[in-house]
């Protein structure tokens, strides 16, 4: 029976690596998640057989508690995720990443009880250490990408003493839990300051690159899941965490890519924390920006032959992204070629963007991504900039103070007008003011990107 | 070591090679959607909770137990909702494409 039990594993196993191929390519996205929640309902159903038809087959109270605990969970998942707005999707994901992490760190605790020893294993510990990190660091993600807690990065000298600190006196707890022997306090003792080193390790991590971090603590939780199959001695487990780990890790590893930036870069260099000296005249007193008004907008954008789209978080959080695909519509029936140009960090996690447009349907032909759009922006007559900001900032491309240099940008100051729509001149996301905005062929559209752009719908409409 | 423990190591081993593998060229327009179905597929870890819940005696290891498999089951749905949410409408778009171009 064991046999038939363990060919089950495998077949879920299969599944799971083949719903991953599939997740990877646009096509067969759908089935592939599909394909890697059959293998999760093979594998959950095996563990119930093989609990059930063991020699001490599980009592009737706790199969009533496993099952009360998969409804309760399954109900609040589910729930949960039905009702997030895809405007909130990072949050909702560094949520239920700090669950799967947070469970591995229960699971690990609990086996350390359960073995009832001086000692600890090093699966267990490091289930212990990893899920513990990856379930308080995601729950700091979720209270800063809420709003719970400041956005902005905040560090100080003092953290990295008590960073240091904290990872020295784990490397002690991991030492006296494998050597000589600690206990029960020693292990809650590493239990709370891995708590504590995952809070540490995401306060100083600025709102905009919030993605990597839900990325990498994604993987982290992927290897604190192989570590409880290292514990539990279970290999559906071990191959599924350590699926999650790797392709997490390269996942990770694009992402910064697309940013231009290393991983360490993210995690020490606490991006944002303060404006930065960059152009550090633009006080508003000596540069001046150029304001135009709804109508005279909607004028030029009917006349052109050619419109580039720029959406950016802004856009997202007006919710605005309907209205946009409204504006494009009737701009296409007069005539206007309209293109979206999509930034690999637009939104708040990479493909963020491409996820909302689509929610408003905006036709798949008309998104494009930064390398094949921006030999278009020279073309272009009007660049259309909705709350975006960093992704068209120029100082990235020209100056080697920013922050921001040589991460790859749209090269929307290169059409022939400009048009930005943005609530006031606060700097964005990173906290570094813009160029752009102060180009002569620049033209500023104050508002939310809501109201403005249905505005513009209503102004477009009349004429 | 175990011959048990070896095998497991073998298994850890050669997946990491497969996850690499598996996802190295995968497009930035799918990347919030692979990073919440990878974060579904370690909501496996609702398993682990089962077996220690399955197996506790005493009210420690069993609340541990119950709030393991809580959790777990909680990433495990979520995350494989979310993620087929986000994915239909990558599908639905596919529609108004032929007629909406201009």
């Amino acid at each position: 029976m064991t046999f038939v039990f363990e060919f089950l594993y495998l077949l879920a196993a299969v599944l799971f690596i083949v719903g991953l191929k599939f997740l990877s390519s646009p096509a067969r996205a759908r089935q592939g998640n599909t394909l890697a929640a059959v293998g999760m309902t093979v594998a959950t159903v095996t563990l119930l057989a093989s609990m059930l038809m063991s020699p001490e087959p599980v009592t009737p109270g706790n199969l009533r508690l496993i099952a009360i605990a998969i409804a309760v969970g399954a109900v609040a998942g589910a729930v949960g995720a039905r009702r997030v707005a895809m405007t909130d999707m990072p949050q909702m994901v560094a949520i239920l990443n700090g669950c799967g992490g947070g469970s591995a760190a229960l699971i690990s605790t609990a086996e350390f009880l359960h073995m009832s020893h001086a000692r600890a294993g090093a699966d267990t510990m490091f289930g212990c250490i990893i899920g513990s990190i990856s379930f308080s660091g995601s729950v700091v993600a979720f209270a800063k990408l809420q709003g719970l807690v400041s956005e902005k990065a905040i560090n100080s000298p003092v953290q990295k003493v008590v960073n240091a600190l904290l990872f020295a006196g784990l490397l002690g707890l991991v030492g006296m839990l494998a050597f000589s022997g600690g206990g029960a306090p020693a292990f809650y003792a590493l239990l709370g300051v891995s708590l504590a080193f995952g809070v540490l390790m995401v306060m100083p991590i600025g709102g905009a690159d919030m993605p990597v971090v839900i990325s990498l603590l994604n993987s982290f939780t992927g290897l604190a899941v192989a570590a409880t199959g290292f514990v539990l001695q279970n290999n559906a487990l071990i191959i599924s965490g350590t699926l999650v780990g790797a392709s997490g890790t390269l996942l990770t590893m694009l992402m910064c890519k697309a940013m231009n930036r290393s991983l360490a870069n993210v995690l020490f260099a606490g991006f944002g924390s303060a404006p930065t000296a960059t152009g550090g005249s633009i006080a508003g007193a000596t540069k001046s920006v150029r304001e135009v008004s709804v109508d005279d907008a909607a004028v030029l954008l009917a006349n052109i032959q050619s419109l580039i789209i720029v959406p950016g978080y802004g856009m997202a959080v007006a919710q605005a992204q309907h209205s946009v695909r409204e504006l494009a519509d009737l701009l296409a029936k007069k005539g206007v070629d309209v293109k979206y140009a999509i930034h690999p960090v637009a939104g708040r996690m990479p493909g963020h963007m491409n996820v909302l447009l689509a929610e408003a349907n905006v036709p798949y032909d008309q998104l494009f991504d930064l390398d094949q759009i921006n030999p278009d922006f020279e073309r272009a007559d009007v660049a259309l900039v909705i709350g975006a900001n960093d992704v068209v900032n120029p100082a990235a491309r020209s100056d080697k103070t920013s922050p921001i240099y040589g991460m790859p940008i749209l090269d929307a100051d290169k059409s022939r007008h400009v048009i930005v729509i943005k609530r006031s001149m606060n700097p964005g996301f990173a906290g570094i003011d813009n160029a752009l905005y102060y180009e002569p062929r620049t033209s500023m559209l104050f508002g939310d990107a809501k109201g403005a752009v249905s505005k513009l719908v209503e102004a477009v409409k009349t004429l | 070591m175990t011959a048990g423990l070896m095998a497991e190591i073998w298994v850890f081993a050669l997946a990491v090679f497969v996850g690499f593998e598996v996802i190295s060229k995968v497009p930035v327009v799918l990347h919030t959607p692979l990073m919440s179905g990878t974060n579904a597929i370690h909501g496996i870890v609702m398993l682990g909770g089962m077996l220690v819940l399955a197996s506790a005696h005493g009210p420690a290891l069993t609340t541990l137990g119950f709030l393991a498999v809580v959790l777990g089951a909680m990433n495990l749905f979520g995350g494989f909702v979310v993620t087929d949410r986000m994915l239909e409408m990558f599908k639905a778009k596919k529609k108004p494409a032929p007629g909406g171009k201009p």
